[in-house]
């Protein structure tokens, strides 16, 4: 084994970790060591193709295809450079007060994470698109929810250069999304910090961490590992666990800590969600233009968000419903299809929880709460109103049997879908807004949560998280800049905690 | 029964594809064993699933599945055989029904059954078909002429494409 040494670590490169990353680099000048640990690989900007499985390959785990213990939903999650900040949309919502106010952590006000939120906002050249750069896709749902009584609103969108290629959620191929990969880490290198990629954490000790870096396989997208492939033992003086909602509580879990840390994995949300598709009479402009620069916020009212999207062959034909001709009749449409994303706000329950299987790897348990069927019920006929009334000629929606309604039943919509046909197993359901299993929570209560409001893991005071684990229940809305916020805390924490964690000379 | 078994080295999937000019077919290196589900049963599968791979000549069929058969060699071992035992098991069921294989029902009589399990009361069996749907689609869509043929044109110069 491959011995290493630093002052701090971080695993994970994603809206936490970089972020970690860049707002502790200024201490690399007092002669902190700092180190990024990623799995995943770093993809040079050539290699981003657009080309759906290919990328989809490269840049997700499990291909974009893990599946929640019982194979009823997709979990969709990044493993590069930057995680999951590579392949999301790029949308960027300051969390609700209302929210941030019933999570009810100790220590953890809305004003602070919004002031926050706007910091890395800014760092992100978030704002909205201008309308000469709306689709068809999007404008229609605007049209749509003005006509059937509701008020779309714009998504700010952390972007710069954008020339509308449609292919932000398979690595945009034009170095315009402003990722932590784009922005936050290489701010964080240039003063200093050190990124490992294809380093893959197996597990944590006191204050160490054992790596395993791999070898870039033939005809493997990405750079080779900054370091030999092997096995490392890294000594720390503090680690940051930033692998996300799924990655986080599992690397935690198997490094032995559940045991002190009954909260470990539980609590896991993720906002479900399906993907709902119409036909049109004419073409519209959908796969061109950014595909989610609109919503429709109902998640405090009747717990669901509307999103305008847009995907690509392969990932429609499997969220359609239904095989055959009809499928196909579907399918042939593309040039005519408008889609929406339906997102659930679900809630924290006991049983939906990450844990690990035998060989450590993460499992995620999740179970539909009547509640989060209804609410995907209720987004799906607002969906289909909206749809209707901006003229779609047939929709096709999951949670409605049949699937497929045509115009002629629009006044029929409220009928025809309905929660008893969403049947697990057949209909498809994704989820990309991975939350929860390191819940924050009141400092030292250990039996109700994993960390206090500033990331210190309860009884560990050299382990921190950073991640939308952190969450102690559902955000409702698109999680990534509470994300940047929370782990700017984490940082603040780290800086004021300096002397007790790495001695006199790295004290802020 | 015999399953058909293939084994060339991977570039060869792609090679047709790229001489021909279009994009070049995404796979893994398929396994040396070859393709690990039962052929004629997959094929069938995939024209209920969807109707026009009933028209794919041997060139298509070989890039779908090189796709496919790329896809499930990522997978732990006990995917494939599951997969492998699922397709096996749904060949073998109209036996009682039909007294035909799946391989050997027309088209309508497969989507038929299909349906039926689909919407099983079991969950496992639901997956199941919800799985097999999925490679089909997988090995049919993600060809970048079949994406082209139903009109999806996304282009990573965006905007200044459509011009």
């Amino acid at each position: 084994m491959i011995e290493r040494e630093y002052d701090i670590v971080i695993v994970g490169s994603g809206a936490g970790g970089g972020t970690v990353a860049q707002a502790l680099a200024p201490m690399v000048q007092d002669g902190v060591r700092i180190l990024v640990l990623e799995q995943g690989p770093r993809l040079a900007d050539a290699e981003f193709t657009g080309r759906e499985l290919e990328m989809a390959d490269a840049l997700y785990e499990d291909g974009g295809g893990f599946l929640t213990a019982d194979g009823t939903m997709t979990l969709a999650f990044g493993r590069a450079l930057g995680g999951s900040t590579v392949v999301y949309t790029g949308t960027s919502l300051v969390a609700p007060e209302r929210v941030i106010r019933a999570w009810a952590v100790p220590g953890l006000d809305h004003a602070d994470l919004a002031r926050r939120s706007a910091v890395y906002a800014a760092q992100n050249n978030v704002h909205p698109l201008a309308p000469d750069l709306i689709n068809d896709n999007n404008r229609l749902f605007v049209e749509g929810c003005r006509k059937a009584g509701y008020r779309a609103e714009q998504f700010p969108l952390n972007v710069r250069g954008c020339r509308g290629s449609s292919l932000c959620n398979l690595g945009c191929p034009n170095a315009a999304k402003m990722g932590t990969a784009r922005v936050q880490l290489p701010a964080a290198q240039a003063q200093g910090v050190q990124v490992v990629t294809r380093a893959e954490v197996l597990s944590i000790g006191e204050r160490s961490l054992t790596v395993v870096v791999r070898a870039r396989q033939a005809g493997e997208k990405g750079a080779v590992s900054e370091w030999e492939p092997g096995t490392y033992h890294v000594r720390a003086g503090a680690v940051v666990v930033a692998g996300g909602a799924v990655g986080s509580p599992a690397l935690l879990l198997r490094s032995g800590f559940g045991g002190a840390l009954p909260a470990l994995g539980r609590g896991f949300t993720c906002h479900p969600a399906h993907i709902l598709v119409a036909e049109h009479e004419r073409p519209i402009t959908n796969d061109v233009g950014h595909p989610k620069s609109f919503y429709l916020d109902r998640a405090a009212d009747e717990g669901y968000v509307l999103e305008t999207c847009m995907y690509f062959p392969f990932t429609t034909a499997k969220n359609l419903t239904g095989f055959g001709a009809a499928h196909s009749a579907l399918m042939r449409a593309f040039p005519r299809l408008q889609m929406i994303l339906v997102l659930a706000c679900d809630k924290a329950v006991p049983g939906n929880r990450v844990t690990v299987d035998g060989s450590g790897k993460p499992v995620v348990r999740y179970t539909f709460t009547a509640q989060t069927v209804e609410a995907l019920a209720r987004a799906t006929r607002a969906s289909a109103k909206i749809f209707f009334a901006a003229g779609a000629l047939r929709v096709h929606a999951p949670s409605a049997d049949p699937p497929l309604i045509e115009r002629r039943d629009a006044d029929r919509v409220d009928e025809l879908i309905a929660a008893r046909h969403f049947r697990t197993g057949k209909v498809s359901v994704s989820a990309a807004h991975l939350m929860g299993g390191c819940a924050m929570g009141e400092p030292g209560d250990a039996g109700r949560s994993v960390t206090d409001a500033w990331g210190r893991v309860h009884g560990l005071p050299w382990l921190r998280v950073a991640d939308a684990s952190l969450f102690p229940d559902s955000l409702e809305i698109n999680p990534y800049l509470t994300i940047m916020a929370l782990a700017d805390r984490v940082a603040e924490a780290i800086r004021a905690d300096a002397r007790d964690l790495l001695g006199a000379g790295a004290a802020a | 029964m015999r399953a058909l078994v293939r084994s060339r080295p991977a570039a060869a999937f792609g090679a047709r594809a790229l001489a021909a000019g279009a994009a070049p077919a995404y796979k893994q290196p398929m396994p040396a064993a070859g393709f690990p589900l039962p052929l004629p049963v997959f094929r069938a599968l995939a024209e209920a699933f969807v109707p026009e791979a009933a028209a794919l000549d041997a060139r298509a069929w070989e890039e779908a599945e090189g796709i496919v058969g790329g896809f499930l060699a990522s997978r732990p071992a006990s995917v494939r055989r599951q997969a492998a035992l699922l397709v096996r098991l749904l060949d073998l069921l109209p036996l009682v029904l039909h007294g035909r294989r799946f391989r050997s029902l027309d088209v309508a009589r497969r989507a038929r059954l299909l349906e039926r399990l689909q919407d099983a009361p079991v969950l496992l069996v639901r997956r199941g078909i919800w799985g097999l749907r999925t490679l089909a689609f997988m090995g049919f869509y993600g060809r970048a002429e079949a994406a082209g043929a139903i009109g999806y044109r996304a282009d990573p110069r965006g905007w200044e494409a459509r011009q």
